[in-house]
């Protein structure tokens, strides 16, 4: 069943956002983030909010889906909350008790780390949410591109990017299955201390770390025979352009970057 | 009775978009001592199926009974139920993981805290059943062939003493040869041993020849159950459902129709054989 | 007919080694294997696991190169690592287990791949894509990932992006072990579309017998040997031949051994239903 869930989410509709050349997606995420961090009131994350929503309504990503992404990260923003909530100190003291106290300013920083934080993930799950894996790692690789003079291997970490891309669910299928198979041997995974349950997990381990080399193994001679011999010589089959709709927003994503260091 | 189902329903992944209703409102009974088979095609359930016999899964909806017991019941030892019910999963070698057959064959009872003494009869006792003999022992289990890995897998359910053992496609991936081994120890286990056996296969030979009753699966639903006689006089039906009979009920139905008067539920070549000389035989005599 | 494949005299060795890296002993897995493939011949290799029929193949597209002896693949010299990626263009190859030979997270991109390789242009890469996936009835799955498929469905997407290169030869190794049996059936069904329509030269390595009953000729490997060699007829009337090498029989041929063996004098050399029912209808 884990193979059902697609690595990285992505929604599959047809919408502006998703025909847009992924180096440009790439690209304007990074100033999202970077235009984030200018923020610092709230008017300014306002001003945030109705930018991705309206950039959200044009994904045709239903609103539900993408608050579902949060969840994964309530821990953390509960976490980042309180930690900022009760040790931040000046402004007016509300409450304490202890060494802990509230005051006024904490609860700002606290209000919006917390914004910043759900803007974050929504902002950068935007760009899964609309990119396949493979635009993703194609628009990474071409980004890389200038780099490789320096000695970065666009092309390898490309490839070992998709290729994990495509073998991280039939992996976990497999732990499942293994885990199974072990279970029905009476392994036990849930008591015991923290020794005694890294040690339980030697039998799922092994077979694993086997299985990974075997399926590298055969994966590599698969590939040999279909004649892969690097990136040298390669052609593609979907060459990226820019179109009419990058140019676009990029001039809106400029437009969203100043309003961010205005404001 | 070895292994009793009621009214079970199991959807994986509930109320997302990835729901799917496995099993459908399944009602089963196996015998104690029985060699029952499950067929069906690939996504008709039988996998989800053999995991609800030892608890593996727990159903949406419904009863699994074991000898008897509610395995899903209040304070039932889970473990002693996954003891009872050994199940052998696809290509079950993948599991292996000790430097040494013995070892590897040690595990389960190992995890079921026995003593060096009882832990050396079992290891024993499984190796034997699956004819692997001494020299193998030491042996690391990376170094065997295919079938004899598979086997070490297998006695590394057996060695839990399992009343009941469940297989699935055991005999997947290994060669005419390798198979007929398999199945043959399979027999002896059945038989020798007093195990109630549940084998999911593909092979409908295999099916004829060695189980004693058959459940057909579709869509999450038992079509059929019965001997293989009376499962595989549905031939048509079977079909429709992507599954098919053994090729020697193709012959013999052709034969009929070619209009030679012998029955058509027979399913090994040697039985059809027996038929085809004795019918052969009266031929002559009437012309002679 | 021109042969596409001539195997002289192949010898080929495993090495296990001990924990020092020592060589321990050698394993040979080919013997003196001779096989001569014609230009669009349907051939099957059948043996047990171990039989040699698997790393036979291997030698087909340079994957393993023999310790001994000649193999000419449309007259190149396949034993010559120079011509490895000549050899390759001209023999494809489709391997046992699907997923681990699928590479892209999306099928249309998984069968560019080969395409890609040899730096075949963008606009023909496309072309030959959407004719290949059209080849194996696939072409409705273009844009899925592969985890979504049956075996038998990724076989065919492997498949597609083995034609892709257009190659004259396939080497299926194996490659209907691992499915189940409407996956078998609809890899055999295109292995005879691609052989019959197109006259691609298949070599399928198979233990299935009934598999081998589609094939123009069977050659039969035992311990690196070829044992028997020629029409499926001719091939599986050795019935205690290949019930001693641990093979099967189909069911036809057997009834009418076990006839024979009754005092009757059936032909033996029979394979279908209907052929069984015309000899004891005389």
């Amino acid at each position: 069943m884990l193979r059902d869930i697609t690595i990285g989410q992505y929604y599959p509709v047809d919408s502006p956002i998703h025909r847009m050349d992924p180096r440009a997606k790439i690209l304007i995420t990074f100033a999202y983030i970077i235009g984030l961090f200018f923020i610092n009131h709230f008017i300014g994350y306002g001003f945030v909010v109705l930018c991705l929503y309206g950039t959200i309504q044009m994904s045709k990503v239903p609103i539900r889906y993408m608050l579902k992404g949060l969840r994964s990260i309530l821990f953390i923003l509960l976490f980042t909350v309180a930690l900022n909530i009760f040790f931040t100190q000046g402004g007016r003291v509300l409450w304490s008790w202890g060494f802990l106290t509230i005051t006024e300013q904490g609860l700002i920083i606290a209000a919006q780390m917390a914004c910043r934080l759900i803007l974050l993930i929504i902002g950068s799950s935007l760009l899964t949410l609309t990119t396949s894996p493979i635009q993703l790692t194609d628009g990474i690789e071409n980004l890389l591109n200038p780099f490789r003079r320096i000695g970065v291997p666009a092309h390898e970490i490309a490839m070992m990017m998709s290729i994990s891309l495509r073998f991280i669910p039939i992996l976990l299928e497999e732990t499942d299955k293994i885990m199974k198979a072990q279970m029905a041997r009476g392994a036990d995974f849930e008591s015991g201390n923290i020794i005694r349950r890294a040690k339980a997990m030697i039998p799922i381990m092994v077979p694993l770390f086997i299985s990974a080399f075997r399926r590298a193994e055969e994966l590599a001679m698969a590939m040999e025979a279909r004649c892969y011999r690097g990136g040298v010589g390669r052609t593609r089959l979907h060459s990226l352009h820019y179109e009419k709709v990058d140019y676009c927003a990029f001039v809106l994503a400029s437009l969203f970057f100043i309003g961010c260091i205005i404001l | 009775m070895a292994i009793k189902i009621e009214h079970l329903t199991h959807t994986y992944n509930p109320n997302t978009p990835f729901e799917k209703t496995a099993l459908e409102d399944i009602n089963i009974e196996i015998k104690d001592g029985e060699f029952v088979s499950i067929i069906g095609h690939t996504g008709s359930g039988k996998s989800t199926l053999i995991q609800m016999f030892n608890g593996l899964l727990k159903p949406t909806m419904g009863q699994v009974y074991i000898k008897g017991q509610d395995i899903h019941g209040e304070n039932v030892d889970r473990k002693a139920v996954r003891q009872q019910v050994g199940l052998v999963f696809q290509y079950p070698e993948y599991q292996l993981f000790e430097m040494t057959v013995w070892e590897d064959v040690a595990f389960g009872p190992k995890n079921l805290g026995l003593n060096e003494e009882e832990i050396r009869e079992r290891v024993a006792y499984a190796l034997q059943a699956v004819g692997l003999g001494e020299e193998y022992y030491q042996k690391s289990p990376f170094e065997l062939s295919g079938g004899q890995k598979r086997r070490v897998a297998i006695a590394g359910v057996l060695a839990m003493k399992p009343s009941i053992l469940i297989l699935d496609e055991p005999t997947a991936g290994l060669d005419p040869k390798g198979r007929d081994d398999l199945f043959n120890k399979l027999k002896e286990m059945h038989k020798g041993l007093g195990l109630t056996i549940v084998l999911i296969s593909h092979s409908m030979e295999d099916v004829a020849r060695y189980a004693q009753r058959m459940i057909v699966l579709y869509k999450g639903k038992v079509k059929y159950q019965g001997t293989p006689k009376e499962v595989f006089a549905h031939g048509d039906e079977l079909e429709k459902i992507g599954l098919a009979r053994p090729q020697i009920a193709y012959i013999l139905e052709t034969l009929k129709e070619k209009g030679m008067d012998i029955a058509t539920d027979i399913l090994t070549v040697e039985e059809a054989a027996l038929q085809i000389k004795a019918y052969l035989l009266k031929r002559r005599d009437n012309n002679a | 007919m021109e042969h596409i494949i001539e195997a002289k005299d192949i010898v080929f060795e495993y090495y296990n080694y001990d924990e020092n890296g020592e060589q321990k002993e050698a394993i040979t897995a080919l013997n003196h294997t001779s096989v001569s493939i014609k230009q669009g011949e349907f051939l099957v290799i059948l043996g047990h696991n171990g039989s040699g029929k698997s790393t036979f193949a291997k030698q087909l597209n340079g994957i393993l190169t023999p310790k001994s002896g000649t193999l000419f693949v449309k007259g190149i010299d396949a034993t010559d690592p120079q011509n490895i990626w000549e050899i390759r263009k001209e023999v494809g190859m489709v391997f046992q287990n699907p997923d681990n030979q699928i590479v892209a997270t999306v099928v249309e991109e998984d069968v560019a791949f080969g395409p890609e390789n040899i730096g075949i242009p963008p606009k023909e890469i496309r072309k030959r894509v959407d004719e290949a996936l059209e080849t194996v009835n696939m072409l409705d799955y273009k844009r899925v990932s592969p985890n979504q498929l049956s075996g038998g469905q990724k076989q065919r997407i492997a498949i597609a992006g083995v034609i892709a290169m257009k190659p004259e030869c396939i080497v299926f190794d194996e490659s209907t072990a691992m499915l189940d049996p409407i996956g078998r059936r609809q890899v055999m069904a295109t292995m005879k579309k691609l052989n019959k329509e197109y006259g691609i030269t298949i070599v399928h390595i198979t233990h299935y017998m009934e598999e081998a009953i589609l094939a123009d000729r069977i050659v039969v490997m035992e311990k690196g040997e070829v044992l028997l060699e020629g029409t499926p007829k001719n091939v599986f009337k050795e019935v205690e031949t290949l019930k001693r090498i641990g093979l099967d029989v189909p069911a036809a041929t057997y009834l009418m051994y076990l006839l024979n063996k009754e005092g009757f004098q059936f032909k033996s050399d029979v394979l279908t239903a209907e052929e069984v029912a015309q000899e004891l209808w005389q």
